[in-house]
């Protein structure tokens, strides 16, 4: 067992009004899964591995990651956002380094490791460049190697392929399943793309909307070893439309209610 | 890719194509005709159309069009040889006496005095040392404290109201104060200039703080850095080209703030000089110092755009 989230409740406050994003969510993650978390807007799916990361508190419940409550942000959970955050003045390696450099490592066992994520992740190339001169793909790359190379727990992925374009969302997608498959680390993965959460996760968790709750959670039942070329199987596609009716569900409930108090 | 295939085709298939298209048009318009019937788009006059915008004359006219070299360095040097020859007209014409407007070459020739007596060097020297103090005690003061300010939200629920306030005070008001509290001699006149510069520094140090985007600062503490590491490793970097330009708009405040304070008591500096002159009715004197004072602060200026550029050039 390595993530748990107990009851998770968030409220937020705009204006003097109370709104819950979030309300009574129990999820388990077992050590080195990759479990892919879908809903429409408004379901909370940012909220959920904001809180995860530690970066907002829950208002009720608890998430205990290997027996440690989760009371802060810190190494063991890393982070990638959609739009990569990456440090702009530093170049791709020193990006990738950050996080090593903090830690009192030995220079050369620091390159050592930064030179296999690097070429992990494809960006041997690109390594003296400054994150303006990449591509969208490519800063995603960076990113993702960046949370890496410390070695976390559990790697939390919020939309990190939304703003790219379809062919390099897949070479992403196979890119972001490598990994997982070399390093073993556990992902939690937050898309609004069902296509994407199908191909990738071993578990689809499907978020209600107003306030956000677990829904379903689909266990994937696919070949561990997948190539793209499942996406065009007759048990992919099923699987993917029962989700995608699970989420239109789901969000037309949202929508009328929304309609309702209005 | 059909371009070049379709450019050999005959007329025939030419004529054919147009028939087809207005088949196509055709069966469109009946489309929409369906739709209406249906409750579409009520059936308004149609709208006035204007005309499409017209390719302008020249790039010089153009709302941000980029402009060939030429132009630009044509107009660079307009911009000084017309106010240059507006001078030497008047001057020349007689129009203006000569005690009001002195011809450019008097001017030169005042400043050339000046420099061989060694006099311009030395309240050059004078004036840029009151600044390097005055204005390098307000950075040393101002950077921290806007770091502060724009990363602490207490620290600017704290600092924000006193400063605005005290931004809005003239520091030459304070001239004859300061004169009173710390004396003729040069405490008062770089305290004029701190007191003139520090405010807008801190707030516009501050303002560039505010702008690192909190997911750089979230994403370092995923990466296991501390509060103290993301001000260093976070904060500073990517507000230093900010910063750099506070200092550059401010350090054009400090230069002006130093020539008030020597204009109003002082025994040596360029704007004594200006005093001095005055006194004597030397305007080919106060023309030469103005002409130093302006090539002294366009130089600063150049300088400090120079490392702007080296420090940000990881900015897009």
């Amino acid at each position: 067992m390595t993530l748990e989230l107990r009851n998770v409740a968030k409220d937020y406050t705009v204006r003097g009004r109370v709104t819950r994003a979030l309300d009574g969510v129990d999820l388990e993650v077992l050590r080195g899964e990759f479990v892919c978390v879908v809903g429409a807007s408004g379901s909370g799916k940012s909220t959920l591995l904001s809180l995860v990361a530690g970066l907002s508190r829950p208002t009720e419940g608890e998430i205990v990651l290997d027996g440690v409550p989760v009371t802060g942000p810190g190494p063991d959970r890393g982070l990638v956002f959609q739009a990569g955050a990456l440090y702009p003045w530093r170049n791709v390696e020193k990006n990738v380094a950050f996080g090593l450099e903090l830690l009192s490592l030995d220079p050369a066992e620091r390159a050592e490791r930064v030179n296999w994520y690097l070429a992990e992740t494809g960006l041997d190339g690109v390594r003296k460049s400054l994150p303006k001169q990449l591509s969208g793909g490519q800063k995603q790359r960076v990113a993702i190697a960046r949370a890496l190379a410390c070695e976390p727990e559990v790697l939390l992925l919020d939309e990190p392929f939304g703003a790219l374009d379809v062919q390099t969302k897949e070479d992403m997608q196979v890119l972001i399943r490598q990994v997982w498959a070399d390093t073993g680390t556990t992902v939690l993965m937050v898309t609004h793309d069902v296509e994407e959460a199908v191909f990738l996760g071993g578990r689809v968790v499907v978020l209600a909307s107003d306030p956000g709750r677990i829904a379903a959670d689909v266990e994937v039942a696919l070949p561990t070893e997948r190539d793209l070329a499942v996406k065009r199987e007759p048990r992919f596609l099923e699987l993917r439309a029962r989700i995608e009716d699970l989420v239109r569900e789901q969000h037309r409930g949202h929508v009328s209610r929304v309609a309702a108090v209005e | 890719m059909t371009g070049p295939t379709q450019r050999t085709t005959p007329a025939s298939t030419a004529e054919a194509r147009a028939a087809e298209a207005q088949e196509a048009e055709q069966r469109l318009a009946e489309q929409q005709e369906a739709g209406r019937a249906g409750g579409g788009r009520p059936d308004w006059s149609p709208l006035p159309r204007r005309a499409g915008l017209k390719p302008s004359a020249s790039p010089l006219f153009s709302l941000r069009t980029p402009i060939s070299a030429a132009s630009r360095w044509t107009l660079a040097v307009l911009s000084f040889a017309i106010p240059l020859l507006a001078w030497i007209v008047l001057s020349v014409s007689g129009s203006v006496d000569s005690t009001f407007l002195p011809s450019p070459v008097a001017v030169l020739k005042a400043g050339a005095d000046m420099a061989s007596t060694g006099e311009l060097f030395d309240d050059l020297g004078t004036t840029t040392l009151r600044v390097l103090e005055g204005f390098g005690l307000a950075v040393l003061v101002s950077v921290p404290l806007g770091i502060l300010m724009g990363t602490f939200t207490a620290g600017q629920a704290f600092f924000e109201p006193l400063i605005g306030l005290l931004r809005y005070l003239p520091a030459s008001a304070f001239i004859p104060l300061l004169i009173i509290w710390l004396g003729l001699g040069e405490p008062s006149k770089i305290a004029i200039l701190f007191i003139g510069t520090v405010f807008f520094n801190t707030l516009m140090t501050a303002d560039v703080v505010r702008g690192v985007p909190d997911s750089l600062i979230d994403v370092s503490y995923t990466l296991g850095a501390r509060r103290g590491e993301v001000l260093r490793k976070i904060v500073v970097p990517h507000s230093l080209p900010g910063m750099i330009d506070a200092i550059r708009v401010n350090a054009a405040a400090a230069w002006n703030f130093v020539v008030v304070a020597e204009l109003i008591n002082s025994s040596a500096g360029l704007g004594y000089r200006i005093v001095r002159a005055q006194r004597f009715l030397q305007t080919d004197k106060i023309f030469a110092v103005l002409v130093v004072i302006g090539i002294a602060g366009l130089l600063i200026d150049v300088l400090l755009r120079l490392l702007r550029t080296r420090v940000g050039k990881w900015a897009a």
